[in-house]
């Protein structure tokens, strides 16, 4: 038993770095359109590990994210042709940092639906504000951006996207990432034994918004067209959330099977059922939040489970992992 | 001066529907404890319900009243008893239920939305009805607004005394200030947390028949109306009526002095007023 338990902890670090070799040489063996649809689900892998970086973690649920990811889009739409590429995505980042610094500072009073509704206002007030200010102030309604060949977009993505679950795994192991788990748990309790609980959840934000804003920047590059209806659109921020729950939040490993299934799922749906996507779509997710509570992967550690437990006493419930449990 | 007065008059008549459109919410969010984002999405249905009876069938909008809420009311009972029911009794703790259920409610909103395209197509409709002014001295009421004034204020009075005067509405006020000591009063709160949920959808029902009468209707709608809900509802403190009437009549008023400046810069007033709102005072004007 102890054997295998040793053996497990090396399965997960070997499968992910094969996982990434394999994403690495993808480019070389398969079509343009292969490439663009892995870039599609890289960038909801990365929107959705950042979100549950944060909301997963500490029980805030953000809809912001789609400001973010916003933010990083109109860094590129300005800051595009007069910087380099890499330094552009840093940009990116740094922008959405600073936005998050200062959503998270103004927040922190709300709690519950109250900072998911604000977070969710936040994102319209920035779109509005901008569609007014280029129409009015500018007099140009959105920019061009000079494109970037996908298969660089990919790679940078991919960057990215490790850079990310290092970052996640570096900050679970931590005690910051403990503090951070007791915020979610409970709050007041944490703040009692000396966690400086808003600094920490400021930092977490944004934190978890610079690999939003860099998503944002080198996605930017494969657009051609960007206004602020395109940058600020709401599903950036509800599709992360219903990826993670999709997938089941608590570990690295929920959200990133949940966003890379939803978005093969959804990329699927909307080329071959382009008419009924948004009916299936919702059904799913009502579904999901109806019948897995704890998504995908509490769904498959529940069958794991049953496999291996040999005899299953009767009236001995197994209970999957919970929303956030804030029983407190 | 008279000007002024004019764009006083327009806010209030345009509060008349923000009140409504927010008190459905209001009772859902207040009592059921569901924030419905999809909220919109049945103002939505209400106003093609009454749209598609007046112009396909040449039934007085009016009427609308007698079919849009109705049937909104036994949807709202339907959804809330085989989804939220179930989503409740899933849910380990209250707070885990609030941020699921909005979730959910997004899920009804994609599937509602995508339905009304289905049957009703993506165009911009509208109609007609009582479209022509009166004059006060030299102050122009839009009569089509005045009768909607009066209808939203009946409404929300109505049903106002039935919350306060009759027994369901008792058992509804004392399920939204502590459901388990209700419970062990006898209040069947299961019933009584559908039933909120159904007069929600109802009221989102008239609310979009009073819509259907003055703006253009379309099926993606929805979200504004949410979204200026929610405004109202914060506004006047969650889950209090007479809160969302006079947070509605104030938006309205609001509303209608930012467009007299400047119409491109409404919305973005809007949630600017609300993102303030929430920081100083999330729980509301009339909030406990």
């Amino acid at each position: 038993m102890k054997q295998s338990k040793r053996i497990a902890k090396y399965i997960l670090p070997v499968v992910i770095v094969l996982l990434v070799a394999l994403m690495a040489v993808v480019p070389f063996f398969t079509d343009p359109y292969k490439v663009v649809f892995l870039r599609t689900i890289l960038m909801f892998v990365i929107l959705t590990l950042s979100w549950s970086l944060f909301s997963g973690t500490t029980g805030y649920t953000s809809l912001a994210t789609a400001a973010f990811y916003g933010a990083g889009l109109y860094t590129t739409a300005y800051l595009g042709e007069k910087l380099p590429l890499p330094l552009m995505v840093v940009c990116g980042g740094i922008t959405a940092f600073a936005l998050a610094l200062l959503m998270g500072a103004i927040t922190l009073r709300l709690k519950g639906i109250y900072f998911a509704i604000f977070t969710l206002s936040s994102v319209e007030l920035i779109k509005q504000v901008l569609h007014w200010y280029e129409i009015n102030i500018v007099g140009v309604r959105g920019h061009y951006v000079t494109r970037v060949n996908d298969v660089t977009v990919y790679y940078v993505l991919l960057v990215i996207t490790v850079l990310l679950v290092l970052t996640i795994y570096l900050i679970k192991r931590s005690r910051y990432g403990l503090a951070l788990n007791s915020i979610g748990s409970c709050e007041e309790a944490a703040a009692h034994i000396g966690i400086n609980v808003v600094g920490l959840k400021i930092l977490a934000y944004a934190i978890s918004s610079f690999f939003i804003g860099m998503a944002g920047a080198i996605m930017a590059t494969g657009m051609l067209y960007i206004d602020s209806y395109v940058a600020f659109d709401l599903n950036y921020s509800f599709f992360p959330t219903l990826m993670a729950i999709f997938g089941g939040l608590g570990n690295i490993l929920g959200p990133l099977v949940g966003a890379a299934v939803f978005t093969y799922l959804r990329e699927i749906l909307i080329t071959k059922y382009s008419y009924h996507y948004m009916l299936i779509f919702g059904t799913v997710m009502v579904l999901t939040i109806l019948y897995l509570p704890s998504g995908l992967i509490g769904l498959a550690q529940n069958i794991w489970k049953k496999l291996t437990t040999p005899a299953p006493t009767k009236g001995l419930k197994t209970e999957g992992g919970k929303h956030a449990d804030t029983s407190c | 001066m008279i000007s002024f007065i004019n764009v006083l008059v327009n806010g209030l008549l345009l509060g008349g529907i923000y009140a409504i459109t927010a008190m459905g919410l209001s009772l859902q969010y207040g009592v059921a404890r569901i924030l419905n984002i999809a909220h919109g999405e049945f103002i939505m249905v209400g106003a093609f319900l009454t749209f598609v009876l007046h112009t396909k069938l040449g039934i007085n909008p009016l009427f609308g009243l007698a079919v849009a809420g109705p049937v909104l009311f036994v949807v709202g009972y339907l959804i809330q008893r085989i989804l939220f029911k179930t989503l409740k009794d899933r849910t380990p703790t209250p707070a885990a239920f609030e941020g699921s259920s909005m979730l959910m409610a997004f899920g009804i909103l994609f599937v509602v939305q995508s339905i009304a395209i289905f049957i009703w197509g993506t165009n911009v409709q509208g109609y007609s009805y009582l479209a022509y002014s009166v004059y006060l001295g030299d102050i122009r009421f839009s009569v089509n607004r005045l009768v909607i004034l009066v209808i939203s204020v009946l409404i929300c009075l109505l049903f106002y005394l039935f919350l306060t005067r009759t027994r369901t509405g008792k058992a509804i006020r004392a399920a939204s200030q502590d459901p388990d000591a209700a419970g062990l009063m006898g209040v069947n709160i299961n019933r009584m947390l559908a039933l909120c949920f159904a007069f929600g959808a109802m009221m989102a029902g008239f609310a979009g028949m009073l819509i259907s009468m003055v703006f253009p209707i379309y099926t993606t709608m929805g979200m504004q109306y949410t979204i200026i809900a929610i405004i109202v509802v914060v506004l006047g403190g969650l889950g209090s009526i007479p809160g969302s009437m006079i947070g509605g009549f104030l938006l309205g008023i609001f509303s209608a002095i930012v467009s007299a400046k400047d119409p491109g810069l409404t919305m973005a007033a809007y949630y600017l007023l609300f993102l303030v709102l929430l920081l100083v005072k999330p729980s509301g004007i009339f909030g406990r």
